[in-house]
């Protein structure tokens, strides 16, 4: 058998559980380093990154309510998925990044490994930043974290695959549901992680994935009243002070992160105190 | 009675009349209803529609769990949409069961929503099942509490088991009881008449039958207000004005939930009716969660920027 015709991927947007088309119908071209012709993934509009907000809105008290061991189990599975379709996924990263075979397995290996970090954290965060405050009276004073509600991310260029799982997962380990815009350069990885979360019981709507350019896409999101933060780590530093502008009218948290760690998780919960009468 | 001298009142004149009219071309008219729905209505032509949909909708609460305070605050909505921006239209009428008119037209008034109507779902409302004396009184009692509005079911089963007269008489009977004191429209629920030919020949008949109105579902039952179903309703009006030179207004109900949806709406009636039908007093929507989209929908043309439920009520 030869001359069989080539099935190739259709990459789309991954918006309340499902893969639709850009509203606009448009794509863009993705070449790889040397400037070869890749694929064509969507050009996301600002009515998608509407339809993912409300999409995200809607799945955030589902989200929220779940245990925290439900979204620890559910974080791990992520891991595993990602895990069972490692190949793929290095595959994506040589092609688009020019990068070693070894240098895109580690990233991928990173990737998982990251997923299953976030995991533990989801039922220990609260002990780390909660309290016991001490008040002056018979009262029990806690302090607990709690979810912010929808945040909107914007991914790195690079790594793409690694960039966009610690876009995802600390917002969503706090409770909150997420929207972000993928790698622009490299949004391949970005489009085949929708699928790995599109298997893995993780309940529509509570991660949005679109592919677009950063310049359409930020203002809008800085702008939307119904976006409660914004992790704005893939931005260049010159832009972060316009977006920090029009973020202002609903007082959105916008911040800026190097790293992963503990903080970034906090970063997007808001800390609420209970006042409990002591029984005597 | 006249009826329009379509029909005697007799039955062998109603199936005479019924009988005269032309089926309805399904594939044809979900062609047409999916082509319409798909214009795209921007800036300010938008903001137009916006606004004047605002004033078509009857703000609805049908549970069985209303209470005298989620009906006024319902009524305050209805007045003032948007209390941050006197700008924006009242809406058309509040639409509530019997025993919350009263509670409703009160409030209304207090608050300076003397314009601002009361709609009451009549006639064993929203299944149809019951004596013709119950549904009478139903009736009444709703206009002494100040209905201005009656919308009355029609019995589905006498109307698929071939009975038009008796719906026909229904209806006569409940006209007379609204008199020159409340509008009637006629709700058929569409979802439960299963053909577009049966939605054609109902509106006929309500029309001949002294309906001031025709509307599409009680929105208990799916599906409702679909495109296509609101189409043929349109034309049936539009061809009853050719008949009779009377214009029968037109109200969807029920799955109109968002902006989109409502200016899908507004176009079919400018494409079928007419533009003569673009007001309130020919055309209504029956919404509960409309309203809010709407309204965020507005801001975001005032501002620039999306809107948030959070400041919008929560019904």
């Amino acid at each position: 058998m030869s001359n069989r015709i080539d099935v190739k991927k259709t990459y789309k947007l991954f918006i309340n559980g499902a893969f639709p088309r850009t509203e606009s119908g448009r794509t863009y071209e993705v070449k790889n380093a040397k400037g070869v012709f890749i694929a064509n993934p969507c050009l996301a509009s600002r009515k998608d990154l509407k339809d993912a907000v409300v999409a995200a809105r809607a799945a955030q008290h589902g989200w929220n309510k779940a245990t925290t061991y439900n979204k620890g189990q559910i974080l791990y599975r992520l891991a595993e998925m990602l895990e069972g379709r490692r190949a793929q996924f290095v595959d994506e990263i040589v092609t688009v990044t020019g990068v070693s075979k070894a240098k895109a397995e580690k990233e991928v290996t990173d990737s998982v490994d990251r997923l299953v970090w976030y995991a533990g954290w989801t039922d220990k965060i609260s002990s780390l930043s909660g309290a016991l405050n001490p008040v002056a009276g018979p009262y029990y004073n806690f302090t607990i974290p709690e979810s912010m509600g929808v945040i909107a991310a914007i991914a790195p260029e690079t790594p793409s695959l690694l960039g966009l799982i610690d876009s995802i997962a600390p917002i969503i380990v706090g409770g909150n549901t997420v929207v972000v815009l993928a790698s622009t350069k490299a949004p391949l990885s970005a489009m085949s992680f929708a699928e790995v979360i599109a298997t893995s019981d993780v309940p529509a709507g509570v991660i949005n994935i679109l592919t677009g350019k950063k310049d359409e896409i930020t203002p809008w999101m800085a702008s939307h009243m119904d976006i409660d933060g914004l992790d704005i780590s893939g931005l260049g530093a010159k832009k972060h002070s316009d977006v920090k502008t029009s973020g202002s009218e609903n007082l959105k948290r916008i911040y800026s992160f190097k790293s992963a760690d503990p903080g970034r998780i906090l970063a997007f919960m808001e800390n609420k105190t209970v006042w409990h009468p002591i029984g005597l | 009675m006249s009826f329009y001298g379509l029909v005697d009142g007799t039955e062998a004149s109603l199936k005479k009349y019924l009988g005269s009219l032309s089926g309805v071309d399904q594939v044809g008219a979900d062609a047409r209803a999916a082509m319409l729905s798909t214009r795209s209505i921007k800036t300010t032509s938008k903001r137009w529609a916006i606004d004047t949909a605002i004033t078509m909708v009857d703000l609805t609460t049908l549970e069985g769990a209303d209470t005298p305070g989620k009906v006024k605050a319902l009524c305050t909505k209805a007045v003032r949409p948007d209390p941050t921006d006197p700008s924006v239209p009242s809406v058309g009428a509040v639409c509530v069961y019997n025993d919350m008119v009263e509670i409703a037209r009160t409030h209304l008034d207090l608050i300076g929503g003397q314009h601002v109507g009361v709609a009451a779902v009549s006639t064993a409302f929203p299944s149809g099942r019951a004596s013709m004396a119950v549904k009478i009184q139903d009736t009444k009692d709703a206009i002494e509490a100040g209905a201005s509005e009656i919308d009355m079911v029609i019995d589905r089963g006498a109307f698929l088991s071939g009975q038009y007269i008796e719906v026909f008489d229904e209806i006569v009977k409940i006209r007379e009881v609204c008199g020159s004191k409340a509008h009637l429209k006629v709700i058929f629920e569409t979802g439960e008449l299963v053909t577009y030919d049966n939605v054609r020949k109902a509106s006929f008949l309500a029309m001949a039958a002294g309906a001031d109105f025709i509307k599409t579902s009680t929105g208990k039952v799916a599906p409702a207000a679909t495109a296509s179903v609101v189409l043929v309703m349109l034309e049936a009006v539009r061809d009853f004005y050719a008949m009779t030179q009377v214009r029968i207004g037109v109200k969807p109900a029920g799955g109109i939930r968002n902006t989109k949806d409502a200016i899908k709406q507004l176009v079919l009636v400018n494409e079928t009716a007419g533009p003569e039908w673009l007001k309130p007093s020919l055309f209504r929507i029956g919404a509960s969660a409309l309203l809010n989209d709407l309204l965020m929908q507005r801001m975001k043309i005032d501002d620039g920027y999306y809107a948030s439920p959070q400041y919008v009520t929560i019904d």
